[in-house]
């Protein structure tokens, strides 16, 4: 029996449907069964960023309907071995699957899969509890803006109504050389506040929006950044122990170079 | 001077951070108050029960909430007293002997 794990937000655009097409990629890449599913209903893009809206047939809504079998909605994923898609139905409104239906769907996904990551809709609105209800464990990610972490600590306040242990914690676009002028919050400031378990750290990437452009998750990218920081989730996800990387931007030439620039304007 | 040479590097707005998790500090501490409709009722409730250990309170017209002072949050409360009780029993007085 597989492991769901839902990836939720309560501000929108943190970065939820980026980090489940990286986790999914990267646990499939390290040999586990992945499906990750879209639960987002409405508003279809786990397709997109994992590059497989060309290859849908069925979606989500049609297996819950009976139209289908989970089996023929699934789109599988041909860059990596054992990965599939279970897209979202982009026509309904999000009232179109109850918490019941879901938590059957995801039951049957974790008979066939070792893991079942989850794409929630952001925030409080009825997608958000059926796409919460099938899971085993929630990931609540955030970025370190003031918006994102307020809405994150109303997430975990009622996720706790959910009969799931305590949620881990991703913080996504951090920018090191913002925090270490003292003009981003830091890691442990986030932690401290929303006071849950951290699973790992995002640093904001160039590649993230390259990658998307393309369709291809950057776990698959060997010299990105962000791609690494996934690759790392995904190894404490199956419980390797991996410390979270040190915020060391590498400035480069070009970031010195801008700030000379910058030192000529003022 | 130094501040001038700061400034040329950038750094004129450094430590806003900080502002934001003050502001952050206080806003939760207002908003997890209220994601629990329940949150001040079984505070009020625990509040009344340690202090009818030493009072006789009125509890049908106690009333506590949260207000903001300045740059924090304080627990107002408002606890009609009856009567003082009289026989207070004191753990560590017990313990004698
Ligand atoms: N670490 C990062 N660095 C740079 N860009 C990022 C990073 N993470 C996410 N983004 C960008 O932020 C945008 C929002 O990301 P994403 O769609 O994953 O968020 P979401 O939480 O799923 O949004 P929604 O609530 O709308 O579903 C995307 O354009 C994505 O490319
Ligand atoms: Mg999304």
């Amino acid at each position: 029996m597989g492991d769901a794990v839902v990836i939720t937000s309560g501000k929108g655009g943190v970065g939820k449907t980026t980090a489940v097409a990286n986790l999914g990629t990267a646990l499939a890449a390290m040999g586990r069964s992945t499906v990750v599913v879209d639960a987002d209903i409405g508003l279809r893009n786990l397709d997109v960023v994992m590059g497989l809206e060309n290859r849908i047939v069925y979606d989500l809504v049609d297996v819950i309907e009976g139209y289908c079998r989970p089996k023929q909605a699934l789109v599988r994923d041909k860059r990596v071995e054992g990965l599939y898609l279970l897209p979202a139905a982009q026509t309904r409104d999000k009232t179109a699957v109850t918490p019941q239906q879901m938590r059957a769907l995801i039951q049957k996904l974790k008979e066939e899969f070792e893991f079942v990551l989850i794409d929630s809709p952001a925030g409080i609105e009825h997608g958000f509890r059926s796409a919460v209800a099938g899971a085993d464990q929630a990931i609540i990610i955030t970025t370190p803006e003031i918006a994102a972490v307020r809405d994150a600590d109303r997430i975990i306040g009622l996720l706790e109504s959910e009969r799931l242990p305590e949620p881990q914690l991703l913080i996504n676009r951090i920018r090191p050389a913002m925090v270490r002028r003292g003009d981003m919050m830091d890691i442990e400031d986030v932690v401290e506040i929303l006071a849950i378990p951290l699973l790992g750290i995002i640093p904001e990437d160039e590649t993230v929006v390259i990658s998307t452009n393309r369709g291809e998750p950057v776990v698959l990218m060997s010299n990105s950044r962000a791609g690494r920081a996934f690759r790392n989730i995904a190894c404490r996800l199956l419980g390797e122990e991996v410390p979270v990387e040190r915020l060391q931007d590498s400035p480069g030439l070009l970031e010195r170079l801008r700030r000379m620039v910058r030192f000529h304007d003022a | 001077m130094l501040d001038l040479i700061a400034r040329f590097f950038g750094r004129q707005s450094g430590g806003s951070k900080q502002l934001a998790k003050e502001r952050l500090r206080l806003v939760l501490v207002h908003d997890r108050a209220s994601v629990s409709p329940h949150f001040l009722n079984m505070l009020k409730a625990d509040l009344l029960q340690v202090m009818n250990k030493y009072l006789e309170i009125d509890e049908a017209t106690t009333r506590i909430m949260l207000s903001r002072q300045g740059n924090s949050i304080a627990l107002l409360a408002s606890i009609p007293i009856k009567r003082i009780r009289r026989n207070l029993q004191f753990p560590h007085a017990q313990t004698d002997g």
